[in-house]
């Protein structure tokens, strides 16, 4: 069975710090790490070529530089990794994104499973996802805990936020995975040494292919940023610097004063 | 490429580079900015530079004719014959923007014998009800949903479509979306209409907060975006609204469904509903172990509240994940939140930075959460917060004695 991983690097965005005096983001020194969703989506299908044999594949679409996190991939475990990268990428909202990692599955060929992470910690958009599903016309199970295969048909786990589902598709289909779902596993050794001495990242450019050039990066990008601003800074509150007990009355007062208690 | 740095104007000011939310742009050797491979083409800094010198030129295809669109439309999500929250306050927002443009408010209710919601959603502000009534569409599934939704919207051509961004209306909106080809924005805050343009403006939170981007969908319709659950109001109900309700058979068989649903478990434990509850309390780092969120849990009975935590106590395993407010975990709006030993990381603020009345209680004075909070009590959680206890409990045995 080939298992196919989307994963995205992204910033560390729990480390991004704002610089005190302009209120902008300190973006110097940022690591860049795979999204952790992403690899809890590769640590999943990692577990069932474990268990039906086959082959990984990880694909990212990005910048050059994105090639950091498919090696990370590989020394996870990944048997092949793909980079997209092209500056007629670039500038791609979710649906071109979609369309553009969509394109370079169907090159790979036929495949079990597409799993993705739920969402990007940098955008947080979760629509990769599903609208790839729809490009690929597969069906599709967002949200997983827990997956397994089983005659030929993915059964997995679903949580929403006051039920869980379980929900069974024929292959192929594609699924995004929760944290919830693993614990990712850390690259060993040989996968490292692999990773950097034995096997290469694939590199594919819009010219390897078969894409329309009007629904790829910017011009296949329905949505674009009009304005990217800092948010507003809320106008200062008051600080109470009582006694324990001073302090917990006023506040209830306030509180009450405002019609909140 | 599409965006352009004209060298004879560039100043080398720099503001470019600052604004660049990807590393996307730096001065070369003779100060003058040029556009590095981390360019994401997202146009941040054609508004910021204040001498005209980069452009972006934007090739599209008119393949939408934008003037057969009108209309503001909501998804009513329902679960189990009830109406969510968030689906009435996108109806009050719905209304708001239907106003501006002068155009009509409706609503896409779908299910299986849930006729009597359809007057909530006109008191709310609505003046249609599209109700899709099939017994296939009882519960939520994604081929069925997409395929009737998509149907109608192909018919009647909607110019702007609004989804709560809930689980169900996340795994729907994107597939759709895909299929009609528009464009669509996850998780939106805030959302008004560019009067001259008649363009609806999107505005979200990126990078866990820390940057907020506005965002248009010129030439496709419908102009489509997800809000998270509590971002707006809950529009006043008016009990003497009427609106118009009609009933459309949708074309949806069993044959269509291509994930199916096998059955509903059963949850282990009791449900943490933050996202609809009006009172948090939340504890971090500064509770010092899991046994002091029984503190914090005696403060959210008393005010009728549910318990938050930061990602640090969730992380230490001190909370079950399900409390989790911030970025990785849940964002909340309510009317009261009261963090407790929180240092307040913008990944926590971006969870709960919306929420009416913000209360700190932390004894670092510099602690960040004092910056975004209405009222900070610099001091030890340990002894303010049984304090407060004690306050409400004498209060709300004199008012039980009036």
């Amino acid at each position: 069975m080939r298992f196919i991983v989307c994963i995205k690097q992204v910033p560390d965005t729990t480390n991004v710090k704002i610089d005190k005096r302009t209120g902008r983001l300190m973006r110097e020194g940022i690591p860049s790490i795979i999204n952790p969703e992403d690899k809890n989506a590769l640590e999943a299908a990692l577990r069932l070529k474990e268990e039906f044999s086959g082959e990984v594949i990880v694909i990212s679409m990005g910048p050059p530089q994105a090639d950091e996190a498919l090696r990370e991939a590989i020394a996870m475990g990944a048997d092949r990794a793909i980079l997209l990268t092209d500056r007629a990428f670039a500038g791609a909202d979710t649906m071109a994104t979609a369309y553009s990692l969509g394109s370079a599955i169907k090159k790979i060929g036929k495949y079990s499973l597409v799993l993705c992470g739920r969402q990007a910690i940098d955008g947080d958009t979760a629509q990769v996802g599903p609208q790839l599903a729809e490009f690929l016309s597969i069906p599709q199970i967002t949200y997983v805990s827990d997956l397994n295969i089983e005659e030929n048909k993915v059964v997995a786990i679903q949580e929403l936020e006051d039920k869980r589902v379980k929900w069974e598709a024929n292959l192929p289909a594609l699924l995004t995975v929760i944290s919830e779902a693993n614990k990712p596993r850390y690259p060993s050794a040989y996968g490292i040494i692999s990773a950097y001495r034995e096997k290469e990242v694939e590199t594919w450019e819009k010219k390897d292919l078969d894409v329309d050039e009007k629904r790829i990066g910017l011009d296949g990008s329905p949505t674009s940023v009009k304005r990217i601003f800092s948010p507003e800074p809320k106008g200062k509150g008051e600080i109470i610097k009582e006694e324990p007990k001073k302090s917990a009355e006023i506040l209830f007062n306030r509180l009450r004063a405002k019609n909140i208690l | 490429m599409a965006i352009y740095i004209n060298r004879e104007l560039c100043t080398g000011c720099e503001l470019c580079v600052e604004i660049c939310p990807f590393n996307g742009v730096k001065l070369d050797d003779e100060g003058i900015a040029v556009l590095l491979d981390a360019c994401n083409e997202c146009g941040a800094c054609v508004d910021e530079c204040p001498v005209e010198a980069i452009s972006i030129e934007v090739i599209k295809e008119g393949v939408f004719d934008i003037g057969q669109y009108s209309g503001v439309w909501t998804f009513a999500e329902q679960r189990d014959g009830k109406l969510t929250r968030v689906a009435r306050q996108l109806v009050g927002k719905a209304r708001q923007l239907a106003d501006v443009l002068g155009v009509r408010v409706e609503s896409i209710l779908l299910g299986h014998n849930i006729a009597e919601l359809t007057q909530e959603l006109i008191h709310c502000g609505a003046d249609n009800v599209y109700l899709i009534n099939n017994p296939l569409l009882e519960n939520y599934q994604t081929d069925l949903y997409t395929k009737a939704i998509y149907d109608l919207t192909m018919e009647k051509k909607p110019e702007i479509f609004i989804f709560g961004a809930t689980h169900m209306g996340r795994d729907l909106a994107p597939r759709l979306a895909q299929r009609i080809k528009t464009g669509l924005t996850a998780d939106c805050t805030e959302l008004t209409i560019d009067e001259t343009e008649r363009h609806l403006l999107q505005t979200r939170p990126a990078f866990g907060g820390n940057i907020m981007a506005t965002i248009t969908c010129k030439n496709h319709r419908p102009q489509m975006a997800t809000v998270r659950p509590g971002v707006f109001r809950e529009p006043e109900k008016d009990l003497s609204r009427e609106g118009n309700v009609i009933n459309i058979k949708p074309n949806v068989l069993e044959s269509d469904i291509l994930s199916h649903l096998v059955q509903f478990l059963k949850l282990e434990k009791k449900l943490v509903k933050l996202e609809e509850a009006e009172v948090i309390v939340s504890g971090g780092r500064g509770l010092k172990g899991p046994e002091n969120f029984t503190l914090i849990q005696e403060l959210a009975d008393l005010l009728g509240g549910e318990v938050g935590a930061s990602r640090a106590t969730v992380d230490a395993g001190w909370i079950s994940k399900d409390h989790q407010v911030g970025q990785t975990g849940k964002t909340v709006s309510p009317k009261l939140y009261i963090a407790c030993g929180i240092s307040g990381a913008i990944q926590h603020r971006a969870g709960m930075q919306t929420s009416e009345i913000i209360v700190a209680i932390n004894k670092d004075p510099d602690a960040p959460i004092f910056k975004i909070a209405d009222f900070g009590i610099v001091g030890d959680l340990f002894k303010v917060v049984p304090e407060l206890i004690s306050i409400l409990k004498t209060k709300k045995a004199e008012e039980m004695v009036v």
